[in-house]
């Protein structure tokens, strides 16, 4: 699945990665496997709205033991990706932080919620990220602390 | 919990009652930005947030992250476009005068946990 992201389209934030948890779901993949991706494209979707310079593309790919998302924009490109990816550091515009936006979680969520991460970076050319979100199907072990 | 031992709790009203007769509020997250509520860690149990955010995004984290139920403090009115949102989705919506910190107490005060981790505090392990 791939879907255009518009730059500044606050109104349908969220929306593509609403369906790719749902389409996800539906094609068998497990909940917790589902909620990862959700979360990874939702902040994926999100950067793309209030930081990129003319929108974006994101895209999922369901493989048999993971699912593949890529972010994908033309700029303006981040300068300091440690920076970036330091805990609560923002650089939101005051109208997307009214909404909601810019906890300087974004990239950090979707480091968290992936089980690699890679980020490119060029300034002016643009900033592409690729996680893999292993699946946890049932049966396997699972990931969580005290496995209640 | 039940929704309305919730709501009586907050001095709230169930604005939406979802599709689930049985659900409990058992554990809650608070915030008012969207990345801090996807900071949650991906694990079996259902958070029910607490959130001043009232706009068809939040229901969108909602739905991402399997969140049992929404409570809006600070007397905000939702727009009709989040309230539909919910009712598709089933999940339940409560609103109260309260502030943030005051709602929380009280819940914790009646017996809600917090919700066991954010994705950020969770060892990552790999399967």
């Amino acid at each position: 699945m791939t879907f255009h992201i518009r730059a500044g389209d606050v109104e349908h934030g969220g929306s593509a990665s609403a369906q790719i948890k749902n389409e996800l779901m539906k094609a068998g993949v497990d909940e917790l496997t589902a909620r990862r991706a959700g979360i990874v494209a939702f902040e994926g979707e999100m950067n793309l709205i209030v930081y990129s310079a003319d929108g974006g593309t994101l895209s999922v790919e369901v493989e048999r033991d993971a699912i593949l998302i890529e972010v994908h924009d033309t700029g303006p490109g981040i300068e300091d990706i440690d920076l970036a990816m330091t805990p609560g550091y923002s650089t939101a515009p005051e109208w997307a932080t009214d909404l909601g936006f810019g906890a300087g979680m974004g990239l950090v969520n979707m480091q968290a919620n992936s089980d690699t991460f890679e980020i490119e970076s060029k300034l002016g050319e643009g900033t592409t990220i690729r996680c893999r979100v292993d699946r946890w199907a049932s049966g396997r072990t699972s990931r969580e602390e005290g496995g209640s | 919990m039940t929704l309305d031992d919730v709501a009586k709790a907050i001095e709230g009203a169930v604005l939406v009652r979802g599709n689930r007769q049985d659900l409990r509020v058992e554990r809650a997250f608070a915030a008012d930005l969207l990345s801090d509520v996807l900071s949650l860690a991906c694990n079996d149990e259902r958070t029910t947030l607490v959130t001043g955010m009232v706009n068809p995004q939040v229901m969108r984290v909602a739905e991402i992250l399997s969140i049992a139920a929404v409570i809006i403090v600070r007397g905000k009115v939702p727009p009709q476009s989040m309230v539909e949102y919910a009712e598709d989705l089933g999940i339940p919506l409560i609103t109260t005068r309260k502030t943030m910190f005051e709602t929380c107490g009280l819940m914790y005060a009646s017996g809600v946990a917090a919700c066991r981790a954010t994705a950020a505090s969770e060892p990552r392990s790999r399967p």
